[in-house]
Order: structure tokens, then sequence, then C-alpha cells
């Protein structure tokens, strides 16, 4: 099984064809121009992964929090975690870098502040 | 049922001019507008000109009141703080046939006792005018023609009517106007509201022809005439001092270039008949034509600095002339339609030629004392060192600048709420404060505007609207919209 | 009025204005002041919540509150005062600012130096002269992204982008996770000119179209908007009729250049660049007005706040030097652009200036396998070879200390090469 990805490391955006077998397990790679475009197809084909980053409202603030999960998260499960992110109840004052969501949906990631909040 | 004396359909110039001159008489008088605002028709999309008289026939309505209005402009916009500057007008020719149209321009001047017009030829032009095409042979030279913020004009004559006791309803359509039981009134229904006045009077602009027809034996047809509009950006030194007409035609004065009192380049508009009273929609047929046509005054021309675009709709009459006086075969009912161009400049001269007339029919008697209305400080922009610092000491929300383009600050935002007609709106604000009239149209200042506006209204931020009806700005919370997301999968 | 003295005044307290400060203290400036007319410092990082800013500076991924929190706790513990609410009104080319703020109200400065750090704006729809009505619901991204991030509020349901600029794709994933339904985004010229990070994060990712060398042609709805049509576009960018696609959508954002905010730098009478929209400084970021200087994206803009920030240190010492009498002599380098290039920053060099200088210019198109030439007098004094310039990504040449050294005078030039 074929995949057509970009490469997202720098301008140039290689067109790359992943090379796949029936079980997904990862083969081969061509059309990148460096070591790191190979990196990517592979991870992006195998566990593709993603940072999030939303916003929470917080009781008896004007301005929302910002938060991120601490490592990137299953680029399917993106949905879910936007769900539970929504769902965390936060009070005044928050740290930056303060855990908001231990653990997200056994992600094994934690929702973390990027912002602070004074009361 | 509401009662009022007087009602008056329609908020725009002509509305608010009658509202204002009738003010000053015993009665009770109400205004309906169908919009959320003064000035939401006609009034907030036109060129702002202050035509001295030279373009209508003699003999017509249109020459009457744009004599008289022209000449009482400049008091009335000073007594009301309204911007208002006489930078003067030149009527450009390029051949000899525009050179015999304008001699006839100036005759037709003469006679409807216009002073100061003459003919200017082309080495005279570019003194005055250095942008003006030099293939520009010869011009009428208006020294009479003046600009307006013609919205802020209706702001003002609204706010006076108001503190003189006359109440404005927004949101209110006139859909139908019938005689009430004792034949001497009226009735009209607006959907949500009723109204029995004794007198009633159509300044309803595009919708005028129509509501004239429900009462009048002698029936009118109204043609919708779209024109489009470029506003370029302020500079520090504008190409034109003065309003630049090319030569006028059947459709009306045809696409002008002008400064207007605020420091932009208008340019603007051309003359399109269309179906829906409503649709001022711009098109790019419309806005090609606009460029092309103007830069035969201006080859110079770009849009590179164009900041926004809109259109105005003009109610023209079959007759050509205004309709302005008594409805005819109709007792107590009174009409301001068809008014066109030159219908600004006429304003002021319609509103008192109607509202004597309402009075005297109706027997009023004039009130003793009239409330003062003072304008508003000069704004914020416009201040030197001095007055800031008078002004943020006085009230510290001077010192916080909302709009950045055009340096508009939180005291005279809320101040724009909370006069006699206030705004409602984000639309509402900008008009009266110039907050998002810059260059960047609002990209910045609106979400701090419509934070303003909930708390000055006391409503929540979602149900603030651009320009009322269901122009809403926002749609839900974030948290709200993410689990409604959650919910329907 | 009274005039308060201060050696320099930093107008702007984003990346660029923050950095600026730092290295103003650094390099020994004690009389110091930074203008913010926001309530917080950070700039329009504090509404750019995503990640993907500071590799380059910071060697780790950091989202845009992290990052301007760094800047905003280096300046803290320098001891350097950020006032914020506080706007300037008005620069002189003596270097007399005034400014207003609610809780001091009115006042007065003279400034050794000004530092202009004031940021960009983005082209409003006016400036794209698109057709239609003028209903609710069009808004720049940025504004959209304020509403959002720092209001927690959503301006609409279903959305159209219009334009592929790095804020338009952010915004349309962020629309989208917010549980929006985005139908497309369009591009009127045949390439994006954001990230390809972005392009396949913000838009493949869920799906979203891009539609390259197509534009918005109509705008319907009388209060709110109801719906959009795009066409496709020729190689001059106009309509091509019968291509037309109808969206149903309640909302349209703006994603179409930003424009350095010069509104000030105007008043101060400094010479402005017609390629950048920002003022023309030398190689230390001093403009035509006497220790006025600029940087960040009132310069030119930028794509990456890293580059901001390494640019306005630079920005900051000069400024710094300034004050101290310090100022590079000889003769006066003009620098212009070549081929295939636009906007080169800085644009003049002075033959005495400490190398190494930073080119910095923007591709007017895609050149592949290219090199970036300069020149001098036409006589080639520098090369580099890349495999790809393209106008989404700003270009970098630098000259050294040596290649300073050996101008002759004659004028510098930019330009693209293909291979």
């Amino acid at each position: 099984m074929k995949r057509e990805i970009t490469c997202i490391n720098c301008p140039v955006g290689c067109r790359m064809t992943v090379e796949l077998s029936d079980d997904g397990t990862f083969l081969s790679v061509t059309g990148n121009t460096c070591p790191r475009g190979a990196k990517y197809a592979q991870q992006e084909c195998t566990v593709p992964t993603r940072t999030l980053t939303a916003v929470i409202q917080v009781p008896g603030s004007p301005v929302p929090l910002s938060v991120k999960t601490a490592s990137p998260v299953p680029k399917e499960r993106i949905f879910e975690v936007m769900q539970a992110i929504s769902t965390a109840e936060v009070s005044l004052p928050v740290r930056a870098g303060q855990v908001i969501l231990k653990d997200v949906l056994g992600t094994g990631s934690d929702i973390i502040a990027t912002r602070s909040l004074d009361t | 049922m509401m009662k009022t004396d007087i009602l008056i359909i329609g908020a725009g110039i002509t509305g608010t001019a009658v509202a204002r001159e009738l003010s000053r008489f015993r009665a009770h008088i109400s205004v309906i507008e169908r919009g959320a605002d003064i000035a939401e028709g006609a009034t907030k999309a036109n060129s702002g000109i202050v035509h001295a008289g030279y373009d209508a026939l003699p003999g017509t309505k249109k020459a009457f009141f744009n004599v008289r209005g022209a000449a009482v402009y400049g008091n009335l916009c000073a007594s009301l703080g309204v911007p208002y500057r006489r930078c003067g007008a030149l009527v450009v020719g390029f051949d000899e046939s525009d050179r015999a149209a304008l001699e006839r321009l100036k005759e037709r001047g003469r006679t409807n006792g216009v002073p100061g017009l003459e003919i200017l030829e082309k080495e005279a032009l570019s003194a005055l005018e250095p942008s003006l095409n030099p293939e520009a042979s010869c011009a009428l030279n208006v020294p009479g023609s003046a600009i307006v913020s013609p919205y802020e004009l209706a702001f003002a004559m609204a706010d006076d009517a108001a503190l003189n006791g006359v109440e404005f309803r927004f949101g209110e359509d006139a859909r139908s106007v019938a005689p009430d039981e004792s034949g001497a009134g009226w009735i009209v229904d607006t959907g949500s509201s009723r109204y029995q006045c004794r007198a009633v009077i159509n300044c309803a602009g595009a919708f005028g022809a129509e509501l004239h027809n429900m009462i009048s034996p002698e029936k009118l047809t109204m043609v919708h005439r779209r024109g489009q509009y470029y506003l370029l950006d302020r500079a520090e030194t504008l190409p034109f001092s003065r309003t630049i007409f090319q030569c006028p035609n059947a459709m009306g004065k045809g696409v002008l270039v002008s400064p207007t009192v605020h420091g932009n380049l208008l340019i603007g508009p051309n003359a399109e008949d269309i179906e829906n009273p409503l649709d001022t929609a711009t098109t790019p047929e419309g806005l090609s034509f606009v460029l092309r046509t103007a830069q035969r005054t201006w080859p110079f021309l770009s849009v590179r600095t164009n900041i926004t675009n809109f259109s105005g709709i003009r109610a023209h009459l079959n007759t050509d002339d205004f309709a302005v006086g008594a409805v005819s075969g109709c007792e107590n009912a009174y009409e301001a339609i068809g008014i066109e161009s030159p219908g600004l400049s006429s304003a002021p001269a319609i509103g008192e030629y109607l509202a004597a007339m309402v009075a005297e029919d109706m027997g009023l008697k004039r009130k003793d004392e009239i409330a003062a209305y003072v304008p508003g400080p000069k704004p914020f922009h416009e201040m030197t060192g001095e007055e800031r610092d008078a002004a943020v000491r006085s009230n510290p929300e001077y010192g916080n600048i909302i709009c950045r383009c055009e340096v508009v600050t939180e005291a005279e935002i809320r101040t724009a709420i909370r006069r006699p007609v206030g705004a409602r709106t984000i639309d509402g604000v900008k008009r009266r404060t110039r907050a998002g009239m810059g260059r960047c149209q609002g990209g910045f200042c609106m979400p701090r505007v419509a934070e303003i506006l909930s708390e000055e209204l006391d409503c929540g931020i979602l149900s603030v609207t651009k320009d009322g009806g269901a122009s809403r700005i926002l749609c839900d919370t974030v948290e709200n919209m993410l689990k409604e997301a959650g919910r329907d999968e | 009025m009274n005039e308060t003295y201060v050696d320099i005044l930093v107008i702007g307290a984003g990346p660029a204005g923050l950095a600026a400060a730092q290295a103003a203290r650094e390099s020994g400036i004690e009389n110091l002041l930074v203008l913010e007319r926001e309530n917080e410092p950070g700039g329009i990082l504090r509404q750019c919540i995503h990640n993907g800013f500071g590799l380059h500076r910071f060697r780790e991924e950091l989202t845009g509150p992290e990052y301007a929190q760094r800047d905003i706790d280096a300046v803290r513990a320098m001891g350097i005062p950020v006032e914020c609410g506080c706007t300037v009104l008005s620069v002189s080319p003596e270097r007399v600012v005034t400014c207003v703020s609610r809780t001091k109200g009115f006042r007065v400065f003279r400034a050794g130096a000004v530092i202009l750090a004031m940021g960009c704006r983005e082209r409003p729809r006016g400036a794209l002269c698109t057709p239609g009505t003028r209903c609710a619901g069009i808004y720049s991204a940025g504004t959209a992204q304020r509403f959002v991030n720092l209001e927690g509020y959503m301006p609409g349901r279903r959305v159209v982008i219009l334009g592929s600029g790095d804020i338009g794709l952010i915004m349309a994933r962020r629309m989208t996770l917010q549980g929006a339904k985005v139908l497309a985004c369009v591009e009127i010229m045949p390439y994006s000119s954001g990230l390809n990070r972005n392009i396949v994060q913000c838009l493949e990712d869920y799906g979203i179209p891009l539609l390259l060398s197509h534009t918005v042609t109509d705008i319907r709805g009388r209060d709110r908007l109801e719906g959009i049509t795009v066409s496709k576009v020729d190689e001059n960018r106009n309509p091509v009729p019968g291509t037309e696609i109808d969206y149903e959508c309640d909302t349209l954002l703006l994603s179409c250049g930003l424009i350095p905010e010069n509104e000030l730098s105007a008043g101060a009478g400094v010479r402005m660049s017609p390629a950048t929209s920002g003022p023309m400084v030398s190689e230390s970021f001093e403009t035509s007005v006497d220790g006025i200087f600029a940087c960040g994206n009132v310069l030119h803009v930028h794509d990456l706040v890293d580059h901001v920030s390494a640019e306005s240190l630079k920005a900051g010492h000069a400024a710094a030097e300034y004050i101290r009498g310090n100022r590079p002599g000889g003769e006066t380098i003009p620098v212009c652009d070549g081929e295939g290039v636009r906007g080169t920053v800085p644009q003049s060099i002075r033959k005495g200036a400490a190398g190494p200088v930073d080119l910095m210019f923007r591709p007017s198109g895609v050149f592949r396998n290219a090199s970036a030439v300069v020149e001098n007098d036409g006589r080639e004094i520098l090369r580099k070879k890349a495999m790809i310039f393209t106008p989404g990504e700003m270009s970098v040449v630098t000259l050294k200390e040596e290649n300073i050294r050996s101008l002759t005078s004659g004028k510098l030039t930019v330009r693209i090469e293909r291979s």
C-alpha cells in the first residue's frame, strides 16, 4: 500500500511516497531529499501525533486559560482530547506549567497551562 | 395601539430634519424607523456633498430646496457641531460639447441664484488642482460647494429632536397606512405595533412611493438607483482639495472624486437601476466602472489605499423631482419623498418647510422654551496636547484609546452610546465616533467596542449586533460550541 | 507641558519591544522605558496559543504565551519598567513622544533614542475590493483569533477562509477543533504563503480543501453572512467566468497579508519603503530620522518570532550604542532589490559597520534550486544556494565583516538567480 505525504520540516515541502505493508508496517520512503524527511514520513505513517492547544474558561477570569498537551498525543484522538479538556475545572490562580489534567484519556500526556492567571 | 399627534416615518436626513423642526411646536411627535439606527438608508451612503444649486432645473422643488438648504448649512452644522467644510467644487469638461454643457449649468445656476460661478480655462485648472487630468480643458468653478458628514448631521438633528421630546422607535417597518375610524387621522401598522396619529409624514426614502401609493389616488413610480463608492485612506495631503465632478449626464451628476470632512478621499458613484431597494451590495462591474470613470478625473488613481467599498440607493421618482408637501388627495398626510441628490443639500430646507406647513394646518403653537442642543466636546483626535491633558484629568476614560487608527477613546464611545438617541450597534458607534472607520476597519477595536456596548446596554456580548436585526457578531461561547460538537458525535 | 527625559523609549511590548529593551539594558542603558497600549505585555503572541515558537531561539517548541512569558520574565528580572495601557499618540523628529493612559493621563517624554516596535496589522476587506454585501460575519483572521483565544467567543459556525497566510491556516484548525465547520481555504495565488507544516497540520489533518488560484467574488447576506461565491482566477488574478462555486457559510475570515503599522513612524517623518511598508533603515536599524530605530514587524513582516527577537536584540544594542555616541561611520552604501527579490532590509549599510550584517528579503515568487546573489557595483561578493526560495519564507544572506570592508562606492544589490 502506498501513501503520498508532504514533508513539513522545511519550505521545500518534498512530496514523499511511503510504502506500507498491508498491516500498516513501514517499508520504505522515496521522494525525500534529507534524512529528516524519511524520519518524519515513517512517524507520520505509523504513529502520527500532534501537540494540541486549547483554551479553558476559568470562573472569575475575564481571559480564558490557554493550555497544551505536554507531549504530543495520537492524531486520531485529538477531538476526544478536546472534549476532555472542555470538562476540566480550573480555579484561580493558575501558574504557567501547572498540570490541569493528569494523563489525559490515558495518553500519557498531561494538559498543562501555558500562561498564568492571577486572581 | 400607540397614540401620537404626529408620526414621522423614516429617520434619515429628511425625517430627522422634519422631526427637529417640528419639535419646536407643542405636539407629541414620534419617529419610526425600519432600521436599527438613524441614517440607515441613503443618508449613510451618499457623496456627502452640499451642492451649491446650479444643477437643478429652475422652477423645480429640487432647485428651490437645494438653494435654500445650502444657504443655511454652514450655520446649522456649526450649531450642531457637525463637520462641514466649504471646500468648493469644479465641474470638469474635456471637449467643446462639455464646455457648452458647463455654460448651460452656469446659466442655470445664475437663474437659481447661486453666486460665484465662473468658467475656468485649462491654465487655471492645473494651478488649482495639480492632480487633475491635464486633458481637462475647462471647468465650472463652484466656490459655494461644500462637504458634510451626512449621518453625523442626522444624528445631531435626531438628538436635538429627542431632547425636545420627540420619541424615536427603531426596527419599526411601516407596512400599512390607512385612515382611522374618524377619517381625520391615520393608523400605521408595523407588524409589531400599531400607531394612531393625527398626521402622518412620509419620509421613508426608498419606500416612500410604496407608502404614498397606499393612501394617495395619484400614484407615483419610484426607481431605486444604486451608486457604488470607494473610500480611500486618509493622507497628510490629499490629491484634491475640492470636489471634482465630471459633466453631468442623464443618470446623475456622474462620478466624483472628493475629499471628505474626515480627510479621506471618496470616489463614486455609478448609477444602476435595481429591483430590490435593500440591495446595497457592490459589484465587480459597478466598482470597475467607477474606477475607470474616475481615472478620467485623476489619471494616477490607484485603489492601493482603498479601505472600504459601499453602495447607497437613491430614490428616484418618475416625475424627476422631489415630492414635498401634502399628499395629494389626502387630509393630514404629508411627504418628502424622491429625495435623491440634491436631497442632502435640501434636507434642512425641506424640514423647515414641511414643519411649518404641518404646524399651520394642525394649528400647533410654538413652545415657550426649547432645550438647547449642546454639541459634544471636540473629538480627542483633534485636541491639542493641553486639551488632551485636561480631558483625561476630567475623565480617565479619555486615557484609554480604543480605536488606534482614528484615535477614538473609551470616553467618546461611552458618550456615543449615552447620547439622547444613542448608538446601539457596532456600526452605530462607528458612525458616531469613527471607531472602526480607519485603515484596519475595526480589526483591532471591534471586539473592544462590542465589550463596551454590552456593558453600557447591560446585555451579553453575544447579543451585540453589527447593525441591528440578525447581524450578531458572535454565535456562542467557545465552551458551548465545543460541548455541542461533542454531543453531535 | 513638563517633559520627562529617558535615554531609550521603546514603543510596544510585543516580542520586538521586549527583546530590544533587554538588549539596551544589557548594553548598560539604565534610563529605559517600554510603553504598551494593551493591558498586558506580550503583543500578538498572547492570542497565538498554538505551538511552534522558539525552535531557533530557545531550541524548544513553545506556544505563543510561553514564548512571550520568557521575555516578560527576563525584562522583569532586569527591572526594566514596562507600562501597559499606555498608547503613544505621537513621535516628533526631535524624539518628543506624547502618550496617554488611564492611570497616568497625558504625558510628554523626550527620548535620547526611540525604538519603534509597534508590530503590524491585517489587511482588511477594503484592501481586496471584494464585492458583495457588508454584513456581519466577515473578520480578519486575527480578530477571530482574539475572540476565540482571548475572549472565549466563537465568531461563527460555518467558515470559509480567504487567504492562506499562517494566521488563516491556524484559525482553520482552531475553529474546527472548537466545533465549527471550515468549508475551504481560498488562496488567490498559485501557491500558499503559509508554512508547509501549517498546511498539513491545520488543513490536511481536518480534510479542509485548499483552493489555490481562487478568490471570493461575491458575498451575500443582509444582516449576517449567508453565503459566498468563490471563482478560479487566471494568471492575471482575474476571475474566470463559469468557475463559480457557492458556499453557504456564516463566517468569512480574511488572512490576506499583514502591513507594518507605521502611523507613528510617518508622523515622525521617517522615510518609508514602498516594498516593505516599513521604515528604511541602516544596518543598525536606525531610520532616516536621527536616533529613531525600528525592529520587528513594524519594520517588515516576519514569519517567525524567533527572527523578530534576533533582529530586535540588534536594534536594542544599536540604540544603546547611539546613546553612548558610538555610531558606525563611513560611506553609506544603498541596498537595492534585484531580480526576484522584494523588500530587502536594511536599505543601507555604512562601510564602518561591524559585521556580520544580515540582508533579509522576500523572494517575489517560488524559485527551486536557485541562488541568492549579492553584488556590489556589479561585482559578485556573495552567493547562497538553496533548494527553494519562496515568498512565504523570509530569506537571509549574511555579509561578513570582510565583505563589508571590501565594499566599494555604488549600490549593493540582492537578486535571485535561477540555475
